[in-house]
């Protein structure tokens, strides 16, 4: 066992399943002599090939559209979109295709696709290295969407999402990459893409949060058990869509109090699916109402420095947030 | 003098007796399942109808030369003349031309026109234009990646040449010499906007800016497309490479069983196209180098007749999949 980051976990995921299986592939933009901007498919040429892990030409429809194509005659590609915030281009083949074939076909062809893309706002990212994008395919039956956060998560749901018979979207917070380190066992248990985290337990509230926000959020619920001795609970939906109800409302209905975290534009949020789904099915275990914590609704996180840090929850807004709540 | 030069035309291509009218009937048959088709929705059986009427040579010409099953047939709505001869039946389009559960190509889920069929290779079609370009330019990839010598064919109208999707594709196919071929049904009409309005410049040769070759075809004629797909289906079984097929040709019908094409084009035009109807045209032949006989060419009208007449009826009375049925199937299972 050896501690990796989250960067270096998603990379030895992705290398074993391409071990394990030659139909599985990289394509993507810079992802082969370069691997990757981020490193995650460093290294990955030079093992399997140029064919195999495929520079592809700045066209992110091609790369999705390309890897469904290649997804319905035999392979199991894995497309890296290198800033979630490209993907539009590739919104109809995700949407319109991918996650519908299965349906339209009546069950005759199934899309066997993985689309990573890394999120999440990075200082000096601005508008376009910086989007939050989930809310955008959580509306997509067809499709999943997964976000997982620690390097051993992020790993075995790789896995999963390779092995899986549908289109995943795979996001990865950026600037969790190197910041969030941990114990990666070889052979972790497998993390089906259905399932949320309780990663603490606790009585008061209920803190639900993914990306860097969930780390943030963890931080805090220490900080409050120390300081103030309030109990936090923080579940991690791991699984943005289809969302682990049952894992969210047992917690809700433990603590009566719950507080949901993103960097997200809050307006039509996965957040706001969150808050809905509690508000009707755990509607007479509140004792205060629904809490969200996101980011404005303003375009993106802008460029300089000051503007970004208005726009992304920090911590001292998530713990004014999570005290707000436990003393409502 | 005449009747031999034009007799060696199919002989100089390799095609006998039997592949001339097995191409003439699947032609014929293609025609009268799309005129049955507009009867349905007139009696108020079919709630929509596309049509291929006037694409029958483009379409058969091309799918001669595919095995099916093996190689990869990515479709447009118009493609019932292509899809019917790779091995979909008249029972097969008329189920998904009225919605039923049995329609193979969705169980009726989808509009007609969507073709699919696992079995068939024929990849589940969709409706916004030109998104099959890159897919089948990935399904190309794969038969490459693996060394077979499986050829993806991707079809569209002249419109689907305007988006990026078609671009991307041509791309990519020409930077890892696919084995695919790009084939465009240039029919002059997108719903109303005439082909002046869409298309800069030629079509066919915009593949040279990709690198591989482009070809203009008249598409009404079935020996001409035949020539065409056979040579590109071998420089793609080869490994040399993409080709791109420009089809000239004319939707003889309005866009859909929706549109009123007075609107927008003169019934003049309409009737001189008429004149050069694909399958007047070969029938044409045919009976100049005489390979089809009046009685001949009845009894298989009849023949086809009986079939069309089945295939209707046994739609009609098969049933809608249950409510419950549209709710199940979004994820596939492991």
């Amino acid at each position: 066992m050896a501690e990796k980051n989250l960067l270096q976990a998603i990379h030895e995921g992705l290398a074993e399943e391409m071990r394990a299986d030659e139909t599985v592939m990289v394509l993507g933009e810079d992802v082969g002599r370069a691997g990757g901007v981020f490193r995650v498919t460093q290294g990955l040429q030079e093992e399997f090939g140029a064919a195999r892990v495929m520079d592809t030409p700045l066209a992110e429809s091609l790369i999705i559209g390309s890897a469904i194509g290649l997804s319905v005659n035999g392979m199991r590609p894995v497309a890296e979109i290198q800033f979630a915030d490209f993907i539009t281009p590739a919104f109809d083949q995700i949407v319109n295709e991918a996650a519908k074939f299965y349906y339209r076909s009546n069950g005759a062809w199934n899309v066997p696709l993985t689309i990573r893309a890394p999120y999440g706002a990075v200082p000096g990212g601005a508008l376009y290295h910086s989007q939050s994008i989930e809310a955008w395919f959580c509306n997509t039956p067809g499709l999943k969407v997964v976000a997982p956060t620690f390097p051993a998560d992020a790993r075995a749901m790789l896995k999963s999402a390779i092995r899986d018979p549908n289109p995943v979207l795979f996001l990865e917070h950026k600037r969790t990459y190197r910041l969030i380190k941990e114990d990666v066992p070889d052979e972790a248990p497998e993390v089906p893409l259905n399932s949320a985290r309780v990663h603490r337990e606790g009585d008061d509230i209920t803190v639900i949060s993914y990306g860097l926000m969930l780390y943030t959020a963890l931080e805090v619920a220490g900080k409050l058990s120390d300081e103030h001795g309030v109990e936090t609970e923080v579940v991690e939906p791991r699984t943005l869509y289809p969302l682990d109800k049952e894992t969210i409302l047992n917690s809700v209905k433990k603590t009566g109090k719950v507080l949901i975290v993103s960097e997200a534009n809050i307006t039509g949020s996965v957040s706001g699916e969150i808050a809905a789904v509690v508000s009707a099915e755990a509607f007479e275990w509140l004792d205060a109402p629904v809490m969200r914590l996101g980011a404005p609704d303003t375009p993106a996180a802008p460029f300089a420095r000051p503007g970004m840090d208005a726009f992304v929850p920090d911590a001292q807004k998530i713990e004014a947030a999570m005290l707000e709540l436990a003393r409502y | 003098m005449t009747i031999e030069t034009t007799g060696a035309r199919h002989e100089a291509l390799g095609l006998d007796e039997a592949d001339l009218k097995k191409i003439y009937r699947a032609m014929l048959l293609a025609r009268r399942v799309d005129e049955r088709s507009w009867i349905l929705n007139r009696q108020g059986k079919a709630a929509f109808v596309i049509s291929c009427q006037g694409q029958e040579a483009a379409q058969i010409g091309t799918a001669y030369n595919l095995r099916p099953g093996y190689d990869y047939l990515y479709p447009y709505y118009r493609d019932s003349g292509m899809t019917l001869f790779l091995g979909q039946t008249p029972r097969d389009q008329l189920l998904s031309l009225m919605g039923k559960r049995e329609d193979p190509n969705s169980g009726g889920r989808q509009m007609p026109g969507h073709f699919s069929s696992r079995d068939l290779n024929i990849v589940t079609a969709s409706a916004p234009v030109g998104v099959q370009y890159p897919q089948a330019a990935g399904s190309a990839l794969a038969f490459k990646m693996r060394g077979e010598d499986g050829v993806v064919v991707a079809c569209g109208g002249e419109a689907s040449t305007s988006g990026g999707d078609w671009h991307e594709a041509m791309n990519f196919a020409g930077i890892h010499d696919l084995p695919m071929i790009f084939l465009v049904e240039n029919n002059v009409y997108a719903i109303s906007v005439p082909s002046k309005l869409q298309v800069a410049g030629s079509i066919a040769k915009r593949a040279e800016g990709y690198g591989f070759p482009g070809t203009e075809v008249d598409g009404n004629d079935v020996l001409a497309v035949y020539e065409a797909a056979k040579e590109a289906v071998e420089r793609a079984r080869r490994g040399d490479g993409p080709t791109l097929i420009e089809a000239r040709t004319y939707r003889i019908t309005a866009h859909s069983s929706d549109d009123d094409d007075r609107r927008y084009r003169e019934r003049e035009e309409i009737e001189e196209w008429r004149l050069k109807d694909p399958i007047i045209r070969f029938e044409k032949y045919l009976v100049e180098n005489g390979l089809l006989a009046d009685e001949e060419q009845e009894a298989m009208e009849q023949e086809i007749k009986a079939e069309v007449a089945e295939a209707s009826e046994y739609a009609e009375n098969a049933p809608f999949a249950e409510p419950d049925e549209a709710l199940t199937g979004v994820y596939a299972e492991a």
